[in-house]
């Protein structure tokens, strides 16, 4: 079992919070590498980033999930809004959101207690086993980044072979009044 | 030909019956296709483009063959490194704010333009720099003279476009001049693949089709400008501390309005200058590292610094902790990111430098603030004791030419009406600081970037520009071997370039650090052993002039302006002359060393 500091989030500063932002960037060659590059020239980080296309086929989304305190996220979105083909940039964390990531994990079961032992965790994380072989299985999880975080943790002691992770989207809630652990409440009740 | 004409027949014919039925919308006239090259310069010529700095290579020979159909319209001047063109190209658009535009092969031509695209950047400078590219069908396969151009100036440009289809040329180029010259306006490069320019398309000849370019323009928060306002109305120190943003949006009079009717102090920054009058008796000189020691007394003491068309730049500030500590901040700038990136303000406005003025002078005039001018007697009290403690000076010496006496000589002689365009280095911070200057657009230098090299091709742009008006480079000895090849260009074109070289035999301002900082370890600085710059003036068929002592300076500089076409003055003045005041680096700006 991981211990519990090790599941807690890692950070150098106090102030440097995970931020995730949403970029409406016109869907042309070039414009990706454009907000890719001033991340890097600016000195800021990127933790993930995933890009895809809106309901508007000549816009993308960008979702970039950043770190920083509150004036570096206001540096980003200033910095990215003077991009000329950037239509929108937003903080998605500073209203209440959903925010998602997907992984694909291969793990290795050499025995029945590990397949079981694998089972009962992907049933505590609501992941979805997609493929199987005698010694083998690729999981499938959905959640927040915390929440992939420590899934991947929990299988630490099994082996596991290769982790894809998506990066994460977001978006804002419809009612700015609920938070994650509400909707969670709501959703159990 | 035949056919055709057999096409317009049938076209016309058609037309008529339509718009007799009054059914279909016909074109009003027919647009034969044209090659790519032509729509580049016919879209040239529509933004308004009458000059060109360039240098032909492989990419863009179809260009220049257009070029050469078009020499009517736009004259192109031919440089000899692509480096001049573009400096030669900012000169343009420093002297008159018009965008200047240059074109540079692929590869190399591309490359060498890189320096003054980033010097571009850094101040501002709108640009529209044209490039080659290989063919769309050998770009990514390291093809002769082929780099990622637009990969290498991704971060040096205010936009980009590599233009695949000969489609979107002409939409590329009109939206290159927008972006180029509004809001804060920057470089924007064409990078154009050779087989564009020879495929053929309509010249639509329409500059509203911009696909999807950000408005750019912020609207001036009047609300908050209020406040402000309010805020500096009963401030009891206050600084008006003023830069490039002023110069670049033509804020000078608006400017002299509203300081006049409140009586407040000005200090503008290196790219500020000549956006307010030096002279002025509301100026206090330039502020900064090498700015005068009341510029930067006045800032430490303030209680409320009105930051306008600035960034609050490192060479600015010294130690930030230390910088106006006391002080509010009012920030008025164009740029929404430059607001509180290095300190926050009190009172944030995102507006251009301008319209901003425009407002506030509106305001005080029906405030009739005229009285605010005796509030502030104290303060302008404790500001004339700093004037009266630490002057500009500098004591001039019977044997050797001192550096700042040149400046102050070509500024007696030139009525103190001549454009400076300046180098990089010591000579650049004594043009600053001892010609006055007393028009928007008169000082011309490379702030952001400091490209040694950028003052004499820049002077040849903005001579270009304006014609009618005296322009005078200032360049050290370093500097101008740089980008010397340009005094051809000059003498080709019959533009009067007047270069005045500050010899010191030295890289004068690194001597300087090495002196005071690096005790006088003098490493790798020496330039004693240089061309004769007289003889060298004269092989390029440029007049060359040298004086030595004191006593020839004045004539010296005078038989050169008089003197109708291209003049190298070789002023050779002391040689371990130093910048003073100076803020050493990340030192408190109120610590300035004196002497």
């Amino acid at each position: 079992m991981a211990k519990t500091e090790d599941l807690k989030p890692k950070t150098k500063d106090q102030n440097a919070m995970r931020h995730t932002i949403s970029i409406i960037v016109a869907n042309q060659p070039g414009e990706l590498s454009r907000i890719v590059g001033l991340f890097s020239a600016r000195g800021f980080n990127i933790e993930t980033i995933t890009v895809g296309k809106t309901l508007e086929p000549e816009w993308s989304k960008a979702t970039v999930v950043t770190k920083g305190d509150d004036r570096t996220v206001e540096q980003i979105i200033k910095q990215c809004s003077r991009l000329a083909r950037v239509r929108e940039v937003k903080a998605v964390t500073s209203l209440p959101h959903i925010e998602r990531e997907m992984a694909l994990i291969d793990v290795s079961v050499r025995s029945g207690d590990e397949r079981q032992e694998v089972m009962s965790l992907v049933e505590i994380f609501r992941a979805k086993v997609v493929d199987i072989s005698h010694d083998r299985m690729i999981l499938e999880l959905s959640g927040t980044m915390d929440k992939v975080d420590t899934f991947i943790e929990m299988l630490r002691p099994l082996t596991v072979n290769e982790v894809t992770r998506s990066g994460c989207v977001a978006i804002n809630r419809l009612s700015r009044l609920m938070t994650d652990e509400q909707f969670g409440a709501a959703a159990a009740a | 030909m035949v056919l055709r004409e057999t096409l317009f027949d049938m076209l016309e014919a058609v037309s008529t019956a339509q718009n007799v039925a009054g059914e279909v919308q016909v074109p009003t006239r027919l647009v034969d296709p044209v090659r790519g090259a032509e729509i580049l310069m016919r879209a040239l010529v529509d933004n308004g483009v009458d000059t060109v700095f360039g240098l032909p290579g492989g990419a863009v020979l179809h260009i220049y063959d257009e070029m050469w159909r078009y020499r009517e319209a736009v004259t192109h001047y031919l440089v000899r490194h692509e480096q001049g063109a573009v400096h030669a190209a900012e000169g343009y658009a420093r002297a008159t704010g018009k965008v200047g535009v240059a074109l540079v092969t692929s590869g190399p031509g591309a490359t060498n333009a890189v320096t003054g695209i980033a010097d571009a950047y850094m101040d501002s400078i709108p640009l529209v720099v044209i490039t080659g590219q290989v063919p769309t069908a050998v770009i990514g396969t390291d093809a002769f003279q082929e780099v990622d151009t637009f990969g290498i100036t991704l971060p040096i440009v205010k936009h980009s476009y590599l233009v695949r289809n000969v489609e979107d040329l002409e939409n590329a180029v009109n939206e290159a001049f927008y972006l180029a010259s509004t809001g804060k306006p920057g470089p924007v490069v064409i990078d154009i693949p050779k087989d564009v320019t020879a495929a053929l398309c309509e010249y639509r000849d329409d500059r509203a089709r911009f696909l999807s370019v950000q408005a750019v323009e912020p609207e001036c928060d009047r609300e908050m400008l209020g406040v402000a306002l309010e805020r500096i109305l009963t401030a009891k120190k206050p600084v008006f501390y003023v830069g490039g943003g002023v110069v670049t949006s033509g804020a000078s009079e608006a400017l002299t309005k509203v300081v006049e009717a409140m009586g407040v102090p000005v200090t503008p920054t290196l790219m500020g200058l000549g956006g307010f009058p030096t002279a002025h008796a509301q100026c206090l000189g330039m502020l900064g590292m090498h700015g005068t020691y009341t510029a930067n007394m006045a800032v430490a003491e303030s209680d409320l610094l009105v930051a306008i068309g600035v960034r609050f730049d490192d060479r600015v500030t010294g130690k930030l902790a230390e910088f106006a500590p006391n002080a509010e901040v009012v920030h008025i700038d164009i740029d929404a990111s430059n607001i509180g990136k290095i300190r926050k303000p009190q009172y944030p406005v995102v507006a251009d430098a301008r319209v901003a003025l425009e407002i506030m002078s509106e305001i005080l005039v029906s405030k009739c603030a005229t009285n605010h001018r005796e509030r502030l007697g104290g303060w302008w009290s404790e500001i004339r004791e700093w004037q009266k403690a630490v002057p500009l000076s500098c004591e001039y010496s019977e044997f050797e030419i001192k550096p700042q006496q040149v400046i102050e000589t070509l500024h007696e002689v030139t009525n103190g009406d001549a454009v400076i365009v300046s180098d990089v280095g010591q000579h650049q911070m004594w043009a600053a600081q001892f010609y006055p200057f007393k028009r928007n657009r008169q000082w011309i230098n490379s702030g952001g970037l400091g490209t040694m090299g950028f003052g004499l091709p820049a002077a040849m742009g903005a001579q270009i520009a304006v014609p009618g008006t005296q322009v005078v480079a200032i360049v050290g000895d370093g500097g101008f071997q740089m980008t010397n090849q340009e005094i051809i260009t000059a003498i080709q074109y019959r533009v009067p370039l007047k270069v005045l070289i500050m010899n010191n035999g030295y890289l004068g301002m690194v001597r300087q650090w090495q002196e005071m900082f690096y005790e006088r370890a003098y490493s790798e600085v020496d330039l004693s052993i240089s061309p004769d710059f007289v003889k060298l003036a004269e092989a390029y068929g440029a007049q060359g002039l040298r004086a030595k002592t004191p006593g020839e300076l004045k004539d010296v500089l005078k038989q050169g302006l008089e003197f109708d076409g291209v003049t190298i003055w070789d002023i050779v003045v002391s040689k371990e002359e130093n910048v003073f005041p100076i803020v050493p680096v990340g030192g408190a700006s109120r610590n300035m060393i004196l002497k």
